[in-house]
């Protein structure tokens, strides 16, 4: 076969028994971390609203520092579908030729509103920062910090007024905004889960319960997330200063704050608790019920797919870090295994769903395994394997870096709200 | 003439708004367009598989792969056969080499060797596009670029599809694929550009035994359509509320 003759999953997908021939494994790992990365950013928006919104104050540090990272998150949730489309270059047609009766046509309006919301956001908390940093660099030697003033200049958008005032109305922004932002979160994350659970032809995935099952879980893997990252930085910012003393600002030096961890775990736990209600409510109803597809989809779960789905995904990923962050006595080191776990169980649920639901042929007669490329050796095998995901997962971190250059969401007292 | 910053941004957006309208938006229709615009087609194509008649040569894969340049050794077709063996233990063996391309000349189901005595009965189905009513694919596509015809086949639009494959995931028949070529969905249109000049699709043209028949719904003087509306023919996975358009005769519980 030579090499423009490929087929789209022949690669990856290896048939058992009997499928219809042209069924594949054709949503593949760029699939898993759409979903999961969209969960990110909602979940990371969820908990800085929690501050902003519902003010819990003892949330503000992690909550200014969740609202820089859920921007950074924001352009991996649309990544993975670029990547995975056989057309990318038509990437920009679902906006000009919308067909509303499907799912995912709405997808570039949800996400660019969404968008606004969390850049306008950010605008309005750090807006006052950004014209003492422009006052700040006013005739400061160096090429670089002029640039950098031209940007502080451009982000101000001209808005220089800081009086009282301007800055009650931009609280009140703020407010309005990460109000609204809530159910726009939700909506852009159960919606990835209406993608799903609307395909009537998957017998695994049609369920009116997945929008909120992919809701739920967004909010613990973006709480998760956050908090991770959260005590890394903080973390390591402690220790570099114990190690060379005295370069940085008092008010930098604590390292991750655990009187903000346990609030937070308090809300992981919470959604966590509800996001296995309602999956372990759908598999019971499944079983229960036991439609036609039952047979086929008992062998996956209880069969071919057991490790992954009771193994990896509810013990380790859910019940092991239920029980490491309940157990007395928390830790920062046990606190951050736990935070991985639910991190690795959110992302099993994703596969346990996008390659669960493929790994039985709509015959219901044969099965379906999904081989990963992990050495690419072409442009399909690369971005729908694992160096694709890979890059899916370390662009957001590298865009925060970026963006925290000149939002700096890690230092105390800036961007009051 | 005073301008505000506000009135200006105002017009500003009402004249891209009105600048962005299509001018073909207000296209001016003839008569005859108008009148092809609301009348009902005289034609609706279904399709009629008699399970009966078909031995599983596969000269219809071969034909289809042909006519419609689907490359003939990718594992992706537009029609296919598939083979049941049901054994006197209850158990029923599916297989369909190839899409049945090559015919079925061994004995064996994936390699597993079936003794002749001990089946109870074994027959050919030729599946294809059912060219739904209610098509999942058309509901599911973001960009409109599959989309169904007066004449009830379902289309697409290789130059508008962008690969995401939803609507491979929404048939429930499992008959669409990505065109290994052309990087976007593909499935079986009746040979739209065959049956629209008068022609009959490649695999009802290569079928010998005349298990594969279209028929136009709309024509009550139409052979097969009179099969269709007078014989007990089934249709596949209707539980599905689809509607399918391919009718079979002597459709057997076995089949998926």
């Amino acid at each position: 076969m030579n090499e423009d003759l490929i087929v789209h999953g022949a690669e990856w997908t290896i048939k058992e028994l009997f499928v219809y021939p042209n069924e594949f494994i054709y949503w593949s790992i760029q699939i898993v971390m759409y979903p999961y990365m969209t969960g990110l950013v909602a979940g990371a928006f969820v908990l800085s609203s929690l501050y902003h919104v519902f003010g819990q104050k003892d949330l503000k540090e992690i909550a200014q520092f969740s609202l820089v990272f859920s921007l950074a998150l924001l352009p991996v949730a649309a990544l993975p579908l670029l990547l995975h489309l056989q057309q990318p270059l038509r990437a920009m047609e679902p906006l000009l030729t919308p067909h509303f009766t499907s799912a995912i046509a709405a997808f570039g309006m949800v996400f660019t509103v969404y968008g606004l919301i969390v850049v306008s956001e950010i605008w309005f908390v750090y807006r006052v920062y950004f014209v003492h940093q422009c006052e700040a660099l006013k005739g400061a030697p160096g090429f670089w910090n002029a640039q950098r003033r031209i940007v502080y200049r451009i982000l101000t958008l001209g808005a220089k007024d800081v009086s009282d005032d301007a800055v009650r109305v931009d609280h009140k922004a703020a407010k309005i905004l990460a109000g609204v932002g809530i159910p726009v979160a939700c909506f852009l994350h159960g919606y990835a889960g209406f993608i799903f659970g609307s395909v009537k032809a998957n017998a695994l995935w049609m369920s009116p319960l997945m929008p909120v099952i992919f809701i739920m879980s967004a909010v613990v893997s973006g709480i998760a997330l956050c908090m991770l990252t959260y005590i890394v930085i903080m973390e390591y910012q402690a220790f570099r200063l114990r190690r060379k003393g005295g370069a940085m600002e008092a008010g930098e030096t604590k390292g991750a704050e655990i009187d903000i961890i346990s609030k937070a775990t308090r809300y992981l736990l919470g959604f966590l608790v509800a996001a296995i209600s309602l999956e372990l409510l759908d598999l019971i109803f499944r079983g229960y019920t036991a439609m036609k597809s039952w047979d086929i989809l008992r062998s996956v779960m209880y069969g071919k797919d057991f490790v992954n789905i009771f193994v990896l995904q509810y013990t380790l990923g859910n019940l092991v870090p239920f029980v490491l962050l309940l157990l007395p006595g928390r830790t920062i080191k046990r606190t951050v295994l736990a935070l991985l776990l639910v991190l690795f169980g959110v992302f099993m649920m994703r596969w346990n769903v996008v390659i669960g639901g493929q790994a039985f042929s709509l015959s219901f007669s044969g099965y379906m395994h999904y081989h990963i490329p992990i050495i690419p050796h072409s442009l399909e095998t690369f971005k729908e394997g694992l160096f694709g995901a890979v890059t899916v997962i370390a662009t957001p971190f590298l865009l925060f870096w970026f963006i925290n250059k000149f939002v700096p969401s890690l230092r105390r007292n800036i961007g009051e709200t | 003439m005073s301008c505000s910053r506000r009135d200006f941004l105002k017009e500003s957006v009402g004249a891209a708004f009105v600048s962005s309208l299509p001018l073909s938006a207000f296209v001016v229709l003839t008569t005859e367009e108008a009148i092809a615009a609301v009348a009902e087609s005289t034609v609706r194509w279904g399709y009629l598989v008699d399970t009966t008649k078909c031995t599983g040569c596969g000269m219809c894969v071969k034909a289809c792969k042909n006519e419609n340049e689907i490359p003939y050794d990718a594992p992706v077709t537009r029609t296919w056969v598939e083979r049941y063996v049901v054994t006197k233990d209850g158990q029923t063996h599916v297989d369909s080499p190839n899409g049945g391309r090559d015919g079925f000349t061994s004995g064996n189901i994936r390699e597993e060797e079936i003794d002749p005595d001990t089946i109870d009965k074994a027959f050919f189905v030729p599946k294809l596009c059912n060219q739904c009513e209610n098509p999942a694919c058309v509901q599911v596509c973001p960009v409109g670029a599959t989309y169904q015809t007066e004449d009830g086949v379902v289309l697409v639009d290789r130059d508008w599809c962008i690969g995401c494959g939803y609507c491979i995931m929404a048939c429930p028949y499992g008959v669409r694929f990505f065109h290994p070529d052309h990087k976007v969905a593909d499935k079986c249109n009746f040979c739209y550009h065959r049956i629209t000049k008068g022609m009959m699709p490649a695999c009802v043209e290569s079928c010998a035994f005349g298990a594969r028949r279209l028929a136009n719904l709309r024509d009550p003087d139409d052979p097969v359509t009179r099969i269709i509306k007078t014989e007990r023919v089934a249709v596949l996975k209707d539980e599905y509320g689809t509607k399918p358009h391919v009718f079979y005769l002597g459709l057997d519980n076995n089949v998926r």
